[in-house]
């Protein structure tokens, strides 16, 4: 890991089912255990609330990883909603990673509400990954405007 | 979004120190300034950091202010919103401010108690008070949405807590549905010899309350029956429970009991004698059960496995008995559900070195309790398994299968209990030598402590130590024949070796085998270990996350007679509540679709696992309809034409959340590059 | 009293918003009729000092077609936006960078490598624009490209927006009679930052196609399929852009048998085009398992190119980080 890398404190984003993820994070809180202060959570009714643009919009304001997470398969208090999710999620990854934004910067955790431990364990290592891969600082808008661009001298010829 | 909008509302901002629970991490003070000072543009007139936000003094503090500063909008910077949301809204309601314009945002389970660095803490508590407050500028006035509860309950499970609760329930005039699976109410209690600590006999005290239940008019008895499938919601639930096939017609039969007399097919009864026992192929489990009709085992019933026989209708003086009957598919219509399912012996053979299930004279709790039962198979008599031999020497281990790592983290609550009262019943009926292996002994319920200075008195032996080995291979001629417990006496810190004549494996209680499945069927959740999350673990323990479910006895984790029954009778007393106020106000959590900008494309219309959604083909556009739709959110996420908002978690209050959790760190980094 | 004067110009564009102008036919006459013609490059000589020398807010009415792909398309965007009383992002470029915008899924190098080197480009001596140049005469410049395409309104403030690719000549027409009759006071201007010349719901609005619930067990390609001309396309597995695209085109794709491709850009109030496809088309697909999810996902060859075909440098992303970076 490079000296910037490891002095490097990321910014995470994490959504949460009101049911599972969000009671998994306050049964970590109610158990004093210990995890990187590093993730910010919202709470969503279900994980089928996920909305894409959450996401996308976590990114372009500066997050360097999201996590989404939700009630184990099977588990949805919701019935199924977290499948929808699972389908989003899966589509957006690949949207992401034309973006160029690494697939190791979202994850998706399945945490039931007894899984105190689990999420705190998982955040834990989320963090050391988006950590891993440096900050992403996402600012499409301040390069455009303030670094003019001059394009380079004749290079090889691509095929 | 919009760059050039002005703050319109005004908002208060809440940082509670709950003590030094969040203030002994969070600098809450520089929170609330920096709130002040920094949120001001969007919105925040006043920022205040308390001691205690919940207390009526904390309340009151942003009542006042609502009055004083003209707050619109407040935000509370405290614990988890499962816990005080309810009470900051209700502030904010007797300030004169709609309830949902109040935003609850967790310093405490999500930063003070789960983090060390203080001033991390503190960055995130900024950060998390700043989402809070772009959230809840979106926030619109709401009210709750009232819908009606039908006044019959289903009450799953006919054990203590289950008769209870539905006598209860009954009692107070509404109907009840009992459905148990097995062909008799009554449960594990009705297989206990004597309870503790007062000796009275388990039948004597249960037996009145199943007849109570089997006769009471507002309680539908269904035995033999399962629930399959639960739809609806809290109020309106529409449950699906198959009646399985008795093979006995109830309208004829009148229980005399000559069917099983007659059968000629004995079956080792593994379930009500704890295999020590034998039933016939029709059989009621015990002469005193409700109902009093038999059922057919068809697994092992002659006629069923071989097409002959028949001989318990050829003697039926009714004509009862009815082998083609079928199981019985039906609904019924409840507003609320109890499940009371009871618990399952741990499985004593998974501890080897115990040697149930190898060593003869190995006994679990539940097996001693038919041996020393005057019902059971051996007339009340403690003998050894060979049916005659009274043991001399009896050895009682506690904690098997619980407050072990390998097996059962949990203490089963009963289990000391109950082995103090083994040990009393052996040294009274046999006058043998008892020992009891224990780690510690908890005796924490009323005449409990007392009992177990009783037992002392009495002569039994108490053994400090976990029981490492149970075994049959004699070391010493003092040996030979017997069981001879291995064990470190840890209060004289030796290796013992006590040679006796029986072992009784106190086991410890476990959930259901299909407690998981059960628990997905009604929606609620299940902690890791099996048993059922209650709302609250101190505040609100019948009620679960899911509203109109709740939970009674054993099904929510170990515990003893007693306690069950308060269990059950208290969530009674909620559901009989809930159905006197009529009707029930829910969460205003709800989608809907706007009709001008729906498109009728139909990606929606089967998203809805409630079936809340309608496409209307005349207008070629969808509907929520808002009884059914549970608010998950999901159609409002999927709506490719955005036409579908969800209320309390609309877009922009979760864009603008992003954007105010994101807001320090932009500037941060913003202020690192410049 | 003089006419009010009218503007038109394109930054980054193909010229099809020129054209789709053209195309409203004898309804030119009645902008000449109302209007002072005063710049607009593809019609009509004029200079840039010209319109600088004019005085701020004169000129009542500009079209401003194109994203801002250089520097000279950010300084006609900020001079107009100060000469003009109403400036209209007009097409989906300027509105959210539509085609050119595209480019924002590479670094800067590639597009011009790509450009001046592609097997069709006669270039043996391959060489690159250079943005300023020593003549003998003197130093002379070309505009300099930006890194990342942007949208009108994310370098000048917007009044207004009208979609399309180009905006449909019968949406163009309304317009203009809409400012006419402003002009004449029977009408009033809807309020700022308002989507024009469209409708308020999706293409599918305006689709005649049969339709059901919707689940999908396969993505094709039209050309590679039989389609069902009666059947709507999603159904049938095409990723028809339809359902998240603004209306008013009258559905002028789906009803000649292609899928749309989303031209007219967000429904009213969506913040990101895209994510509305992701979450729709996602949401429908028939499987959970993840595996077969995948699997399903593979019939979209370039998800990101089908969501943001129009929309990418409006997309909350903007560009892709390649590109970005590459102005570092």
């Amino acid at each position: 890991m490079s000296e910037e890398t490891k002095s490097f404190e990321p910014t995470i984003i994490g959504f949460t089912c009101n049911w599972c993820s969000y009671r998994a994070a306050d049964m970590a809180g109610t158990a004093r255990m210990k995890y990187a202060p590093n993730v910010r959570l919202i709470r969503l009714m279900c994980s089928g609330r996920l909305d894409p643009t959450f996401v996308f919009k976590a990114f372009a304001n500066g997050a360097d990883g999201v996590l989404v997470s939700g009630c184990h398969p099977g588990d949805c208090h919701y019935i199924n909603q977290n499948y929808k999710m699972l389908r989003r999620f899966h589509l957006m990854k690949r949207v992401l990673a034309q973006m160029g934004i690494e697939p190791e910067r979202i994850k998706l955790l399945w945490a039931s509400a007894a899984e105190g431990a689990i999420f705190a364990e998982e955040v834990n290592k989320f963090v050391e990954q988006v950590r891993a891969l440096g900050p992403l600082n996402w600012h499409p808008g301040n390069g455009a405007a303030s670094t003019v661009h001059t394009p380079m001298s004749a290079e090889e010829v691509p095929a | 979004m919009s760059d050039e909008k002005k703050p319109q509302e005004r908002v208060g901002v809440y940082v509670c120190h709950c003590g030094t629970n969040i203030a002994g991490v969070v600098n809450v003070a520089e929170v609330s300034e920096w709130a002040g000072r920094e949120m001001a543009k969007e919105g925040v007139v006043v920022a205040r950091d308390y001691k205690f936000m919940c207390s009526s003094l904390g309340q009151e503090l942003i009542q006042k202010d609502i009055k004083e500063h003209g707050l619109t909008r407040v935000v509370v910077a405290a614990c988890s919103p499962h816990l005080h949301e309810k009470t900051f809204r209700t502030a904010c309601n007797g300030g004169g401010l709609n309830p949902y314009l109040c935003e609850l945002v967790s310093i405490r389970e999500q930063v003070s108690w789960v983090h060390t660095d203080k001033s991390a803490a503190t960055e995130k508590a900024k950060a998390i008070v700043a989402g809070g407050v772009r959230r809840v500028v979106h926030h619109e006035p709401l009210e709750p949405l009232h819908v009606p509860i039908h006044p019959a309950t289903l009450v799953v499970g006919g054990g203590i807590a289950g008769i209870q609760a539905a006598l209860e329930i009954a009692e107070a005039g509404y109907p009840v549905y009992l459905v148990e699976r097995e062909p008799t109410i009554g449960g594990h209690m009705a297989q206990f010899d004597k309870t503790f600590p007062t000796l009275d006999c388990s039948a004597c005290i249960l037996t009145p309350k199943m007849v109570d239940a089997g006769n009471h008019p507002n309680i539908t008895l269904l035995t033999y029956s399962e629930v399959e499938k639960v739809d609806g919601y809290v109020g309106n639930f529409v449950v699906t429970i198959r009646k399985r096939a008795r093979s006995v017609n109830e309208e004829l039969c009148t229980g005399c009991g000559i069917c099983w007399e007659k059968c000629p097919k004995k079956v080792i009864d593994d379930k009500f004698e704890a295999g020590l026992g034998y039933r016939k192929a029709v059989y009621v489990p015990f002469p005193q059960a409700v109902p009093k009709y038999p059922v057919i085992d068809r697994e092992n019933c002659t006629y069923y496995q071989k097409g002959t026989c028949k001989a318990c209708e050829k003697f039926c003086p009714t004509g009862a008995i009815d082998f083609a009957q079928e199981d019985q598919v039906m609904t019924v219509e409840v507003g609320n559900i109890l499940l009371a399912t009871g618990w399952q012996l741990f499985d004593a053979r998974k501890i080897p070195n115990y040697g149930y299930g190898r060593l003869a004279n190995v006994f679990t709790s539940l097996e001693f309790e038919r041996l020393s039962n005057a019902a059971g198979p051996t007339g009340g008599n403690i003998v050894l398994r060979d049916g005659k031999t009274v043991p001399k020497s009896v050895a009682i281990v506690h904690c098997v299968g619980s407050r072990d790592k390998n097996y059962n983290n949990y203490c089963s609550a009963i289990c000391c209990m109950q082995s103090l009262k083994f040990a009393h019943l052996v040294k009274e009926k046999t006058g043998a030598t008892v020992y009891n292996f224990y780690i510690d002994i908890r005796t924490p319920g009323k005449g409990y402590d007392e009992f177990y200075q009783r037992l002392i008195e009495e002569g039994t032996l108490f053994v400090r130590g976990k029981v490492a080995e149970i075994t049959d291979a004699a070391r010493n001629p003092g040996e030979e024949g017997k069981l001879i417990v291995q064990v470190e006496d840890t209060l004289v810190g030796k290796q013992r070796r006590i040679p006796v004549d029986m072992v009784i494996l106190s086991a410890g209680l476990e959930p259901q085998p299909d407690a998981k499945e059960v628990a997905k069927k009604f929606g609620i959740s299940c902690s890791a270990d099996g048993f059922y999350i209650e709302r609250h673990p101190k505040l609100d323990p019948v009620a679960t996350m899911t509203e109109g479910i709740y939970l009674a006895g054993c099904v929510q984790g170990p515990k003893d007679i007693p306690s069950s029954v308060a269990q059950g009778a208290a969530a009674a007393a909620r559901i009989v509540g809930k159905i006197q106020q009529k009707e029930i106000a829910l969460e205003p959590v709800r989608a809907t679709v706007n009709q001008e900008q729906c498109s009728g494309c139909r990606i929606c219309n089967n998203l809805c696992p409630f079936n809340a959604i309608l496409f209307h083909e005349d207008r070629m556009v969808s509907e929520v309809n808002p009884a059914l739709c549970q608010g998950c959110g999901t159609c409002v996420a999927a709506c490719p034409a955005g036409a579908i908002s969800g209320t309390g978690f609309s877009n922009e209050q979760i864009l603008s959340q992003i954007e105010g959790l994101l807001m320090l760190n932009l500037s941060s980094k913003e202020a690192a590059a410049a | 009293m003089s006419k009010p004067k009218f503007a038109m110009y394109w930054a980054a564009s193909c010229g099809g918003c020129e054209i789709a102008v053209l195309n409203i036919h004898e309804k030119i006459l009645d902008v000449d009729a109302n209007f002072e013609v005063v710049f607009w490059p593809v019609a009509m000589d004029a200079k840039y000092k010209d319109v600088e020398a004019m005085e701020d807010g004169s000129i009542l009415l500009t079209l401003f077609n194109g994203g801002i792909r250089n520097d000279e398309n950010e300084h006609i965007a900020k001079l107009l936006r100060k000469k003009s009383q109403i400036l209209v992002a007009f097409g989906s470029c300027a509105c959210e960078g539509c085609i050119p915008g595209l480019a924002n899924f590479s670094p800067i190098q590639q597009v011009v490598d790509t450009a001046f080197s592609t097997v069709s480009t006669d270039n043996p001596e391959n060489v690159r624009p250079q943005p300023s140049y020593d003549m003998p005469e003197g130093t002379i410049h070309i505009p300099t490209l930006y890194p990342v395409l942007r949208t009108l309104d994310q370098v000048v403030d917007v009044d207004y927006y009208m979609p399309g690719c180009p905006p449909e000549s019968h949406q163009i027409a309304a317009v203009i009679d809409l400012v006419i009759q402003v002009l004449q006071g029977k009408a009033q201007l809807p309020p700022k930052g308002s989507v024009i010349g469209a409708g308020g719901s999706t293409v599918c609005d305006e689709c005649k196609r049969k339709r059901n619930e919707k689940t999908i067990k396969e993505f094709g390609r039209i050309q590679l399929m039989h389609a069902d001309p009666e059947l709507c396309l999603l159904e049938q597995g095409i990723p028809c852009n339809g359902p998240a695209t603004r209306s008013g085109c009258n559905a002028r794709c789906p009803s000649a048998g292609a899928q749309c491709i989303g031209c007219y850009g967000p429904a009213e109030g969506v913040v990101d085009y895209g994510a509305r496809l992701v979450s729709a088309f996602a949401s429908v697909i028939d499987s959970n398992d993840p595996a077969e999810i995948d699997r399903i996902l593979d019939g979209l060859v370039d998800p990101a190119g089908q969501f943001y075909r129009f929309n990418l440098a409006g997309s909350l992303l903007r560009a892709a980080k390649p590109a970005w970076k590459s102005g570092d």
